[in-house]
Formats: structure tokens, C-alpha cells, sequence
């Protein structure tokens, strides 16, 4: 190993010690004399303090190992040895609402715009377990993704779409075992072989119980059924991810950028713990576990983000786990750029935010990536607003050249500097969690969910004081602004015709068969050595529908009732 | 009744089946901040369970918010649920992202107000208390 000492152009730490406090003294001195800085401290949008500049000495302490190659453990520049120079990340803009058809048609055209992956978004009552006709959807199927009751609703949504050359992503987690098993059913029944098809299901559950909120039954037999799609796939899917580990969402509820990668990391490490516990051997599954991080604002502290992520969870897989092989410790991402910094006012100038977001995903080494469309903070997006999103990606890797160079600012003294504090930071959360009982513990006790909810808060007070400066909002405000935005329209026919496609689907299928499947489900599911896949795989070509799987299971479990905190 | 007369209650809500309450929360806790009496009933419930527990604990100002795009189904549900109570003194205000014109329609069936993203904390306090205050008292 280089002494990292010996690795500054010759020149001696004492030396720059020297020079730096000479600078302080003389040309910096004078300066401040005549103009006061901005303020009294800089702080990233983390609360993390930055200094005025970095030099030599703020990496002088980093093992020059631990910053490495791309493609070599700790990852920190790059799960790849060539990054986008062998291909660009996956341009994957998530689309959904209506019936599956709708979709389709949205996919079909961001194929036709040059998209090169599909990213799924399902309604309300799909996310929460429920059939569109239930009394709960009401005012809610098809309104914010697309509506899915059974497996006509997955053909129609992926008509025409080859799965074995283009990967499929669903944002799908407390029912994300039954779409999965529809994916299944699907593939087999298009000639498929299971282990060419690649995709990933979000089934990142413990995130929900943080952050997303999006749940059905108590905390333990949903971290189980997530088991169970880990070792499925593991088994019979290899180019399946079974889980994207989502800071995202934990993002958007209002975490800061720390607390967005060690909770992620945190939930991680506990869906490793709990399919080790199954007699799995960590380098069979842990391959494909696949995270999703959020691309926010503060763009050098985004970058060191996700460095200090890639580095974090190989040194946890290797040291912790002992995994072995180089794919169980490099953490491949998703991004998306923030949909909370999208403002309504003066919409257009989202386009700007989100390039720039972009931008720190790329540079930061992200797998794929979504843009959001700038008119997100009215509703869901339009087609037009959705191809000027993907045309920002498609800038960003066909003129920039940013593609050229992996990890270019890789040696940077400020973002090294700051992606050990990073690294730093995170462990000492994860070792509080660990300590302190565990991820599952602290759901329990709303550790977790108290941690989002003053940093949002402190957040809304730094906006409304403009410490935060969000332009359109507090600075830079056009109170003569009119607006004339199309904005997607939603159909409200959507309901009846899902409903009217169920209904025809209850009265052809065999009735019998659904019950006793049911009756077969609820015996797998009380057994934990079981898997609940091949039985749901099996109700699901039998056309039931997500519903009747969910409620099955609910008599059996129960539900979860958070004790919320604020 | 020890609490006294000028002590604002509210009861803040999330109905439907979305998850988002980033923003219901800091509402909660700018109101509690602002001295109010502030009940938060959790997640994913009813018109029915939100407007019975509204009339339960007898507050003034009734909050919910909604960004799944289904408040066009539940406010009306709950303005209607209001009547049927005879607990129309209870001011109904809305929150979460919606479009501008469903705004001016939530209005017109009887929302007393919409508080969208980014309403700063201070703001959320002024109007609850302009609205009580319009109000008078009960």
C-alpha cells in the first residue's frame, strides 16, 4: 500500500499546513475584512457543516483502498469496472394509472422514445391488497397507477413487451409476493424461461413501516413473505431482483440524506439476517438484492451519498455476513430524482431541478435512473412531460461526455472528504440500531418514524423562514404568476370498466379450485419453513384475485395499526 | 368542561388509502406548537371513522388530507357525514396536492379551506384560527 503521505505531489502535510494557514492569514484575512461571507456557517442540506475549502489534508486520514478502483471492493467508485462506458444506466421512467391496457399504451410509447427499461406504478387498492371492487377503492382504481386484480390485468399491462429483453421493475411491496407471482404465471405462459427473465419487485416492507406507509399485515409475516420472494428467485429466477432496499421513499417523507442510506442500510442488513436464518448461504441471494436511493438537491452531498452507501454495504456484506463473492458486496442502485422539491409554482423550472438531480445520480454511479416530469406536483404525469424528462437523460448521456470517465469526481478533496463522513455517520446508526435491538425493534418503538418526522419538520420551519431557499416558493416568488398547465386526465370510466373485467373473471374461473388453493395457502403460510410462492404462483393461474389472496392471509395474521408519532 | 373555552381543538386525518403523511404530521405539530389541542388519528381511515371521532372529541376544526387524487370522492362522503351528525359547526379544511380547480369545487360543497404543499406552518396556525374566530363561538 502507498503511504497516502507520500501521494501529495511531493509536497509535505506540514508543508500545506503551512501554506493554508499563510492563506487564512494574508489573502483570505484581507478578503474577509472587506466582505463578510454569507453566513457564519455552511452547512449541507443534510445539517451536515462543510468547510470553507478542502485540501490534501481533509483525505489525508482516507486508506487510499477504501476510495480503490471501480469494480473492486469497497465499490466506492463504481459496482463496474467500465460503468457507462460500457453501457449508460437503464432509462427506466415509471408510468401507471388506469387499466393495464392504459399502461401499456404509455409504455409502448416510452419504448418508442428511446426508454430502455419498464418501471410499474399501481393504484392505491393494488398497493394495499384490495380488488377494485372493494368499498375501500372506491375513488381510487386506476386514479394513481395502474389497477391489477388478476393475471389478465398483468397480461394486458405487458402486451407486446419481450420480458426476456427488457427489464420490468414493480413498485409494489405488502402484495409484491402475488405480483411477483404473477410475473411468474405470465412468463410460463408466454414460453418464458424464469431464469432469463430480469426485473425487480420494490417488497421492501420495512421502509413502508418507516417511511411509505403502505402496509396490510403485522411487521413479522410480511418480513416473511419478502423472505420468501429472496429465496425464490434465488432458486429459480436468477436474473430476478426480489427486493429494491428503498431509501426513496424515506427520503420523501422527509429524512435527511443520511438517514435516507443508514435506514436503508439498516433494513438491508435485516432482510440478510433473516434469510441467513433460513439456512441460505449469504452468496446465493445476496447478488440480487438491489437498492433505490433518491437523487435530492444538495448535489456534492448526493454524490458522497451514494459513494459512502456502495462503500458501507460491501464492508457490511464482507465483514459482517462473510460473504465471498464480489456481486453479494457491490450495491447496485435505482434513482430517482426528488418529487418533494418539485414546486408548483413556476412548474417549468422543475425541468432544471431535475437535470441537475440527474445529474448527481450519474455522477454518483447510479444503475438506472427515473426523471420526474415537472408536472408532478399537480398529478401524475403527461406523456409530454414524461419525454422531456427521458430527453434530460438522454442529454445528460449523448452530449455532456460525463459517460467518458468513470467516477470523475472521484479525488476530490471536498467529496472524498465528505463520503467518509458519510461512511462514518452511517455506521454509527447502524451500530446504534444493532444495538439497540434491531430495525424490527425500533419500527416497533417509532424510533425510526420520530427520526423522519423532525428532520421533515425542521425542513418546513427552514422554508418558511427561507433558510431553505426553494426559488418559486420563498425567493424568487411571481405573485402575478397565471397558470395554463394540461395536466394528465383521469378517466372515470377507469373503475367501472376494472370492475366489469373482475366480475367476468370471478364468473369464468372455478370457483372450487380457488377455495381450496386458498385453504392450501393459509396452511403454507402457517408453517415458516414453507414457501408461500409456489402456492400463490398456483392461485394465480387459477385467477384469483389479489383481494381474496390478501384477505385469506389477513384472517390468519391480522392486520398492522401504527401508533403514529409526530 | 375544565379545558378552557379559548383552547382551539383539532383533529387532523388521513383518509383513503395512501401512505404520505409528511405533511399531515408537521400540520399536527405546528398546530400543538401554536397551543392547540391537536389529535392525530393515524392512517388509512374511513369518512366514517374520521367525522365519528370528530364528533367524539367535539373540535372545532377537522383536517384531512389526501394525496391520492380521491378527494373528490371523500370530501363530499364526509361533508355529507357532517350533516347527518348535525356536526356542521365542525369546520372541514383540506390538505395535499390537488389541481387548482378542484380547489374552487371542494370550496363550493363547503371545505372551509385547502391548505396545498408548501403552506408555510405559520400560515396553517393563522388560518385555523381565522377560521374559528369567523366562526365565533359555539
Amino acid at each position: 500500500m502507498i503511504e497516502p503521505k507520500q501521494a501529495l505531489n511531493g509536497m509535505a502535510l506540514e508543508e500545506l499546513e503551512q501554506q493554508i494557514a499563510e492563506w487564512e492569514r494574508n489573502e483570505l484575512a484581507a478578503f474577509l475584512d472587506r466582505q463578510p461571507e454569507r453566513k457564519a456557517e455552511f452547512r449541507t442540506a443534510g445539517n451536515i457543516p462543510v468547510k470553507r475549502v478542502y485540501t490534501a489534508l481533509d483525505v489525508a486520514d482516507i486508506p487510499l483502498e477504501d476510495i480503490g478502483l471501480p469494480g473492486q471492493y469497497p465499490y466506492t467508485r463504481g459496482p463496474y469496472p467500465t460503468m457507462y462506458r460500457g453501457r449508460p444506466w437503464t432509462m427506466r421512467q415509471i408510468a401507471g394509472f388506469g387499466t393495464g391496457a392504459d399502461t401499456n399504451r404509455r409504455f409502448h410509447y416510452l419504448i418508442a422514445q428511446g426508454q430502455t427499461g419498464l418501471s410499474t406504478d399501481f393504484d392505491m387498492p393494488t398497493l394495499m391488497g384490495y380488488d377494485s371492487d372493494h368499498p375501500r377503492s372506491e375513488g381510487e382504481v386506476g386514479r394513481e397507477g395502474v389497477s391489477v386484480d388478476v393475471l389478465d390485468d398483468m397480461e394486458a399491462l405487458y402486451d407486446n413487451i419481450d420480458l426476456e429483453n427488457i427489464s420490468v421493475s414493480m413498485t409494489i411491496n405488502p402484495t409484491a409476493w402475488i405480483l411477483l407471482a404473477m410475473y411468474v404465471a405470465l412468463g410460463e405462459k408466454r414460453g418464458h424461461d424464469p431464469n432469463k427473465m430480469s426485473g425487480t419487485i420494490q417488497a421492501d416492507i420495512l421502509k413502508e413501516y418507516i417511511a411509505q406507509k403502505e402496509w396490510i399485515f403485522p411487521i413479522r409475516p410480511s418480513v416473511r413473505l419478502v423472505r420468501d420472494c429472496i429465496t425464490y428467485c434465488a432458486r429459480g429466477m436468477k436474473r430476478f431482483n426480489p427486493i429494491n432496499i428503498s431509501g426513496y421513499h424515506i427520503s420523501e417523507a422527509g429524512a435527511s440524506p443520511l438517514q435516507e442510506a443508514a435506514f436503508t442500510l439498516c433494513n438491508g442488513l435485516t432482510y440478510v439476517q433473516e434469510v441467513v436464518k433460513t439456512g441460505m448461504n449469504v452468496d446465493e441471494f445476496a447478488p440480487r438484492l438491489a437498492f433505490y436511493f433518491v437523487s435530492q438537491a444538495d448535489f456534492f452531498e448526493e454524490i458522497a451519498k451514494f459513494r459512502a452507501a456502495r462503500r458501507v454495504w460491501a464492508k457490511i456484506m464482507k465483514q459482517r455476513f462473510g460473504a465471498r463473492r464480489p456481486e453479494s458486496m457491490r450495491l447496485r442502485f435505482h434513482c430517482q430524482t426528488a418529487a418533494a422539491s418539485l414546486t408548483k409554482p413556476q412548474y417549468q423550472i422543475n425541468v432544471v431541478r431535475t437535470a441537475l438531480q440527474a445529474l448527481a445520480a450519474v455522477l454518483g454511479g447510479a444503475q438506472s435512473l427515473h426523471t420526474n416530469g415537472m408536472d408532478e406536483a399537480f398529478a401524475i404525469p403527461t406523456e409530454e412531460a414524461m419525454r422531456i424528462a427521458l430527453r434530460t437523460q438522454q442529454i445528460i448521456a449523448d452530449e455532456t461526455n460525463v459517460t467518458n470517465v468513470i467516477d470523475p469526481l472521484g479525488g476530490s478533496y471536498y467529496l472524498e472528504n465528505l463520503t467518509s463522513t458519510y461512511e462514518r455517520e452511517i455506521f454509527k446508526i447502524v451500530d446504534y440500531v444493532e444495538e439497540n435491538g434491531g430495525t424490527i425493534k425500533l419500527i416497533e418503538e417509532g424510533w425510526f418514524q420520530q427520526q423522519v418526522a423532525d428532520f421533515a419538520y425542521q425542513t418546513a420551519l427552514g422554508k418558511a423562514s427561507g433558510d431553505k431557499p426553494v426559488i418559486a416558493v420563498n425567493k424568487y416568488v411571481d405573485p402575478d404568476e397565471r397558470q395554463d398547465i394540461e395536466l394528465h386526465p383521469y378517466d372515470p370510466e377507469t373503475a367501472r370498466r376494472q370492475i366489469a373485467n373482475l366480475q367476468r373473471v370471478r364468473k369464468e374461473r372455478d370457483n372450487g379450485k380457488v377455495a381450496q388453493l386458498l385453504e392450501r395457502l393459509k396452511a403454507v403460510a402457517r408453517d415458516e419453513s414453507e414457501n408461500v410462492m409456489p402456492v400463490t404462483i398456483e392461485l394465480v393461474k387459477a385467477k384469483a384475485s389479489m383481494g381474496e389472496i390478501v384477505e385469506a392471509l389477513k384472517d390468519l395474521w391480522g392486520t398492522y395499526r401504527e401508533n403514529p408519532v409526530f | 368542561m375544565t379545558v378552557p373555552s379559548n383552547v382551539i381543538r383539532v383533529l387532523i386525518a388521513k383518509v383513503g388509502l395512501d401512505g404520505h403523511d409528511r405533511g399531515v404530521k408537521i400540520v399536527a405539530r405546528c398546530l400543538r406548537d401554536a397551543g392547540m389541542d391537536v389529535i392525530y388519528t393515524g392512517l388509512h381511515r374511513t369518512p366514517e371513522e374520521v367525522v365519528a371521532a370528530a364528533v367524539q372529541e367535539d373540535v372545532d376544526i377537522l383536517g384531512i388530507s389526501i394525496l391520492s387524487g380521491a378527494h373528490m370522492t371523500v370530501f363530499p362522503k364526509v361533508i355529507d357525514l357532517l350533516k347527518q351528525h348535525e356536526a356542521e359547526d365542525i369546520l372541514l379544511v383540506g390538505g395535499g396536492v390537488m389541481p387548482d380547480e378542484d380547489v374552487g369545487a371542494l370550496k363550493e360543497i363547503g371545505v372551509a379551506e385547502v391548505l396545498l404543499q408548501d403552506t408555510p406552518p405559520q400560515a396553517i396556525v393563522d388560518a385555523v384560527r381565522r377560521l374559528v374566530e369567523a366562526r365565533g363561538p359555539r
